[in-house]
């Protein structure tokens, strides 16, 4: 009986052949489902992660639009020498309104999980502008073309949609996206009730221009707060671990 | 079309039983050492899932109990008390006595240097040596002082970083957009800027501009542009320019002002780490 059950069997029964395709990728597919019913217990419940600012998660899209990600991690994975290099090991907790996440897959350029006040506005600025003035044998491709106005029509659409998948903005938040938005581009401008909505956040002239809003201030505003949200001096061994 | 299945004379092997205008296929098997290799991947992954953790469900860790969380703060902690012994002696010592220990000196520089490499190169460069707006570390111009314990206490409380009482630098006045002065006036100032270094392209105007000096620039940058590191106002009477020496650069400069910023490193690096990057920097080409 066994010996006559071969490939033949199978290719000759479209009805077994179906009921065994079924289960074969049923496999794969609960491999893939399976972990997203563990979200809860996956993330770590520490302090102070916060949704994006209308600036900041403006400049996630440019992030996204320009394909960072191909080239940067947003991960620093729990070894040694990233821990050395980077700082404290990326956790879920922090890109969990990430929405789609910006982990990458692969490092032509550095980590960036954590580089948020690792250099200064101006420099971000300069070196988006052109890399190489700054660091002579880098292959980043120049982004000057980032000072143009940034167009933020649809930013409370933005936050709207973004609710809807789940980051908690609140009816406040969405009202005062466009205020919130240029409040942080703009150091002259009344920031309390922003700073009220978005804890620990930055109000600066990102591109060094405090006049106007730009793609290049959404971007540095962007890379300016990553990594920064938890306070890893209050992070205790019991808060880190994922059920 | 459907055959018999039959022994092939040449091969030795059987046939699928399929012939295709004469020509009919053998049904070799695959060689038994790479099936058994097979099987052995199998069975290795079958007992990896059991031992390390696997499945992301709750419960089924794996009986090790193994994370890659989980292990890595005794491997951290391991090389921690590799070097902890000398961490200790830096973290204690002030940089002075470092330069006089022939031990901690080269253990500083080593490690100083895989430190600048890793937090200050992106701005001040690989080997010290700046950039336009990004001061350089290798030559004898020190905007804040060039002494170990001046450097010490940059590298600590950064230039205008905004988080310390202790930091460095102020703010230059953007004299143009604040209206402290006209745009003539701008112009007549840097005119007098660079006749500090005999470049000045109209002299005229450069004789006006050494009022205009002396009023708004003097008590920062000196009566002769020599500087003040106290606040960290560059020399205007060397040809160092930290943002430009050319005349549209310094008339930027006056009209809208310049402020570098530098992090504030004590939060971030160990104090032994930072006493090694005080004798690094230090070590490369202008320490005074």
């Amino acid at each position: 009986m066994l010996k006559k059950f071969t490939h033949g069997t199978i290719e000759r029964n479209v009805i077994l052949l179906s009921v065994l395709t079924l289960i074969t990728v049923s496999i794969g597919g609960l491999a893939q489902i399976v972990p997203l019913f563990t979200v809860e217990s996956t993330i770590e419940r520490v302090q102070g992660v916060r949704p994006y600012t209308p600036l900041e998660l403006m400049g996630r899209n440019i992030y996204v639009r320009e394909g960072c990600y191909a080239c940067h991690s947003q991960m620093v994975r729990p070894f040694r020498d990233e821990n050395e290099r980077y700082g404290h090991y990326s956790l879920a907790a922090e890109s969990m309104y990430d929405r789609p996440f910006q982990w990458g897959s692969k490092r032509t350029g550095p980590d960036l999980a954590r580089v948020g006040g690792r250099y200064s506005d101006d420099w971000q600025a300069a070196h988006l502008r052109a890399p190489r003035d700054l660091v002579p044998d880098t292959v980043m491709p120049a982004y000057a073309f980032l000072d143009r106005p940034l167009d933020y029509s649809g930013i409370e659409a933005h936050l709207r949609a973004q609710r809807a998948l789940g980051v908690p903005y609140s009816e406040e938040m969405v009202a005062n996206a466009r205020a919130d938005l240029e409040a942080q581009a703009r150091p002259d401008m009344d920031a309390s009730g922003f700073s009220s909505r978005y804890a620990r956040a930055r109000q600066a002239a990102f591109d060094g221009n405090p006049q106007r809003v730009t793609e290049m201030d959404a971007l540095v505003a962007y890379l300016q707060m990553l990594g920064t949200l938890v306070d890893f001096r209050d992070v205790t061994p019991e808060q880190l671990r994922q059920q | 079309m459907p055959t018999k299945i039959e022994k092939d004379a040449i091969s030795g092997q059987m046939t699928t039983g399929h012939e295709w205008d004469g020509l009919k296929e053998l049904d070799t098997p695959m060689p038994r050492w790479w099936l058994w290799t097979f099987y052995a991947t199998v069975v290795f992954a079958l007992v990896w899932v059991v031992i390390y953790p696997a499945i992301p469900v709750s419960g089924l860790t794996g009986l090790s109990g193994w994370t890659a969380r989980g292990a890595l703060p005794a491997e951290m902690a391991a090389e921690r008390a590799r070097i902890e012994p000398m961490l200790a002696r830096l973290r204690e010592a002030s940089p002075a006595e470092i330069a006089a220990d022939p031990e901690m000196r080269a253990f500083a520089l080593a490690g100083g240097r895989g430190a600048f490499n890793n937090a200050c190169a992106g701005c001040h460069g690989a080997g010290g040596q700046g950039a336009p707006g990004f001061p350089s570390l290798a030559d004898d111009d020190w905007l804040f002082g060039g002494k170990l314990d001046e450097i010490q206490h940059t590298i600590r409380h950064g230039v205008r970083a905004g988080e310390s009482d202790d930091q460095r630098g102020i703010a230059m006045p953007a004299f143009l957009s604040t209206g402290m002065m006209t745009a003539a006036q701008v112009n007549d100032t840097a005119e007098y800027v660079l006749s500090l270094t005999g470049r000045a392209t109209n002299a005229e105007a450069a004789g006006r501009g050494e009022a205009l000096f002396s009023e708004n620039c003097a008590s920062c940058h000196g009566e002769r542009g020599e500087g003040n590191r106290d606040m960290g106002a560059p020399r205007l009477n060397d040809r160092i320019w930290l943002f430009g020496g050319d005349k549209a650069a310094v008339v930027r400069t006056i009209a809208y002002s310049r402020a570098g910023v530098m992090p504030s490193w004590q939060g971030r690096l160990d104090p032994a780490v930072v006493n090694m990057l005080t004798l690094y920097v230090h070590s490369l080409g202008g320490g005074e």
